[in-house]
């Protein structure tokens, strides 16, 4: 799974390998300066794979960041998307199938590295396989898990759960480059005491 | 709360002098709370679970999960929705308390021409349209009930709710363009503690469900205020299949099946469905017998028919500031202008703008549904600078736009799914085409960059599907929302609109469920039901 949130840990163990005999693992590094820095436990993140081998794993990141460019966001957040698609691929043969005929496809066309080829060519191969399970598949799975995760919502800069106790007093109406309506547009805001 | 929200009696399965009632949400929870006030003995079933506030999630898609009304059903029709979310056309709730747990608050009273459709539209090619039994002037004692009991800010001396920094986008794009009737809007709300109930704290969860109470919801203001008359019980994962009718042609008994997959019978002396305009007309067709060969209180054929959903656009646009929309009530700004009846601007009917903000999870499944590369990326990058706006527009009721039964699609219950059809009018196209351009202007005028015209996602305001008529032919139910054919069977939520206006239904929605446990009390007195 990708580490991400619990600061009292270690850098994440890369020695976990050894216990993890029969699975792959995708590994990466925030970038320097990533936003997500302070959220995180370490620079270095690593997926534990069940379905896919980190080969294809890489062409299922590669792909998804065609499908949803961000160009600051860290490939920790692209991760997440990698995770789900691994885990339904574990727990599903007919997504298992649909990846690996969509990733020999990509490979066919790389002459067995898609990853080496040209990104620009890259991301016409991506256009050209819109319509296909494959696409479906992971531009779904892309949307739903891309922006829905508390990475996600720091680089994006929404709030998530932080608005459960309610920005009455953190911020609510603190936009100033307008002017505030006056009273008889708005209201009061309510005093606890 | 969870003291409150416990039964205090039960009544027997066989026990025919309970008013049944099927859904607990506006119409459903309202009802059976003026009729226990009146001393009229109650079974509330509601197909959902019963939730407390402390379990709702603030994270968009656990929270859609819990509370949504997420059993199978089938679209059919040229709306986008069909193409976007074939399984999902209305975006409602199974939960106590309904839809209300998930409302955002707008409380707007229905514009007296708006009841009158017919006379004052014309004959509209393609539009079922037809006059309301009804007149403002039936309705405002009942309003004046329905905004007392709900708190609406901006009457009964009521104070708006402070604007959020949504609105104030809202505000001053709108006020730049000439708009006059810009404001926080009427909101069930609370700006101050009342009725036993927190101010509202503006945490921006209004759609997941109000944990602090604020916002008016069945589910802890009617509920428990029937309950504590002893008159009242709430039965949760109470799922109904078919109402019954004895040899006379009247409601009998209602069949559901409970939390354990067992079937029931609850014998009823008046029955009351308030199921929300999809499942409401279902039910009436399901319940279809020698008697009642095309569906229960069918005898117009207008069950399921003249479907609305309002219009429900988005326009949503980047700034060069942030704007963080997702603090602060959902619905924080309402612009009144574009309500008013001018066929000068190429339609009938009007629509309001209200703010609307959606988290991040949600924006990017509802921005445009399907898309994908850079235009889609931008937009979700300028995520923190964005303002949102919903539009809530009268559509036209057409006989073609229904709720049939799909006979190859089976529910949970080996039941037939509802199919909900939907094709826009032209009058909708031509509404939604001018909102969308004003919408615009309004946020250009503010300082926009970029605006996003976002299409129409699954609708929370669904209505008409068992509709309101003088006369028996024309719809399903008279203007107290007792049936046509079936004397003590009673539509009581938003399916008895005979269209749709411009406002928010859930007030009105309150106010014909008050009106009508009136009617239910007298005409029970009176021995008729």
């Amino acid at each position: 799974m990708l580490r991400k949130t619990d600061p009292s840990h270690e850098p994440i163990p890369l020695t976990r390998r050894g216990m993890l005999q029969g699975s792959s693992l995708l590994i990466g590094v925030l970038s320097a300066g990533s936003a997500l820095a302070p959220f995180v436990p370490s620079r270095t993140w690593a997926l534990e794979l069940s379905a896919l081998d980190e080969g294809q794993a890489r062409i299922v990141m590669a792909f998804i960041k065609h499908l949803y460019p961000h160009p600051s966001l860290d490939d920790a957040v692209y991760a997440l998307v990698v995770k789900a698609v691994d885990q339904k691929a574990a727990a599903d043969k007919a997504t298992r199938l649909i990846l690996l005929e969509g990733i020999g496809h990509l490979n066919a066309i790389g002459n067995g590295n898609w990853l080496g080829r040209d990104v620009a060519l890259q991301e016409i191969d991506v256009r050209a396989l819109e319509g296909t399970p494959f696409f479906s598949y992971l531009r779904v799975t892309s949307v739903n898990t891309l922006y829905n995760n508390p990475l996600a919502f720091k680089h994006f800069g929404y709030g998530g759960e932080a608005g459960d106790t309610g920005y009455l007093y953190t911020g609510f109406n603190d936009l100033k480059w307008l002017p505030d309506p006056p009273p008889s547009a708005s209201g009061p805001i309510p005093k606890d005491d | 709360m969870d003291q409150e929200n416990t039964n205090k009696i039960q009544f027997e399965k066989n026990d025919d002098s309970v008013v049944v009632i099927i859904g607990s949400g506006a119409g459903g929870g309202t009802l059976a709370n003026e009729l226990a006030q009146q001393g009229i003995k109650v079974v509330l079933l509601e197909a959902g679970d019963w939730h407390t506030q402390t379990d709702f999630i603030a994270d968009e898609w656990p929270s859609f999960t819990q509370l949504a009304w997420l059993d199978p059903r089938t679209t059919s029709g040229t709306w986008r929705v069909a193409k976007d979310f074939p399984t999902l056309p209305a975006w409602i709730c199974k939960t106590v308390g309904g839809t209300t747990v998930h409302w955002a608050g707008a409380s707007l009273r229905i514009q007296p021409h708006e009841l009158q459709t017919r006379t004052v539209y014309g004959d509209i090619p393609g539009a079922n349209l037809l006059d309301w039994p009804i007149t403002r002037a039936d309705l405002d004692p009942f309003y004046d009930l329905a905004e007392k009991k709900m708190g609406v800010t901006r009457t009964n001396g009521i104070p708006g709710l402070p604007g959020n920094n949504n609105f104030k986008v809202l505000y001053n794009g709108a006020t730049k363009l000439g708009y006059k009737e810009v404001s926080t809007g009427r909101m069930a709300i609370n700006s101050e503690p009342r009725d036993g109930r927190t101010h509202c704290y503006q945490r921006g969860f209004c759609f997941q469900g109000c944990r602090t109470g604020a916002k008016w919801s069945t589910l802890y203001t009617e509920i428990p205020k029937a309950l504590a008359t002893g008159k009242c019980e709430v039965r949760a994962k109470a799922q109904v299949v078919r109402i019954e009718h004895d040899a006379q042609g009247k409601a009998a008994a209602v069949l559901y099946f409970d939390g354990e997959g067992n079937l029931q019978r609850q014998r009823a002396r008046v029955v009351a469905l308030a199921a929300n305009s999809i499942e409401s007309p279902r039910l009436l067709l399901l319940s279809a017998s020698a008697m009642f060969p095309d569906g229960l209180a069918n005898g117009s054929g207008q069950v399921g028919q003249n479907y609305m959903r309002h219009l429900t656009a988005s326009v949503y646009a980047t700034f060069p500031n942030r704007v963080d929309m997702f603090k602060g009530t959902t619905m924080a700004g309402i612009v009144g202008d574009e309500a008013r009846l001018d066929p000068k601007r190429g339609f009938v009917g009007g629509y309001h703008m209200e703010t609307i903000s959606l988290g991040l999870p949600f924006y990017a499944a509802f921005l445009n549904p399907g898309a994908w590369g850079r235009a889609f990326t931008n937009a979700l990058d300028q995520y923190a600078n964005t303002a949102g706006m919903w539009i809530v527009g009268e559509d036209m009721p057409r006989e073609t736009n229904r709720v049939t039964l799909n006979d190859t699609t089976k529910d949970q219950f080996g039941l037939a799914v509802p199919n909900v059809h939907y094709d826009d009018h032209p009058n909708d196209v031509a509404m939604r085409d001018h909102a969308f351009a004003q919408g615009a202007a309004v946020y250009q005028a503010a300082g926009a960059k970029d605006v996003y015209l976002v299409p129409p996602y699954p609708s929370t305001h669904n209505l008409g599907t068992c509709r309101m008529s003088d006369k028996p032919r024309d719809g399903v139910c008279n203007k107290f929302g007792q049936t046509h054919d079936v004397k003590n069977l009673f539509i009581s939520d938003g399916s008895q609109f005979t269209t749709g206006a411009a406002e928010n239904p859930t007030l009105t929605i309150v106010t014909l469920a008050i009106r009508q446990s009136r009617f239910i009390a007298e005409q029970m007195k009176q021995g008729t039901i």
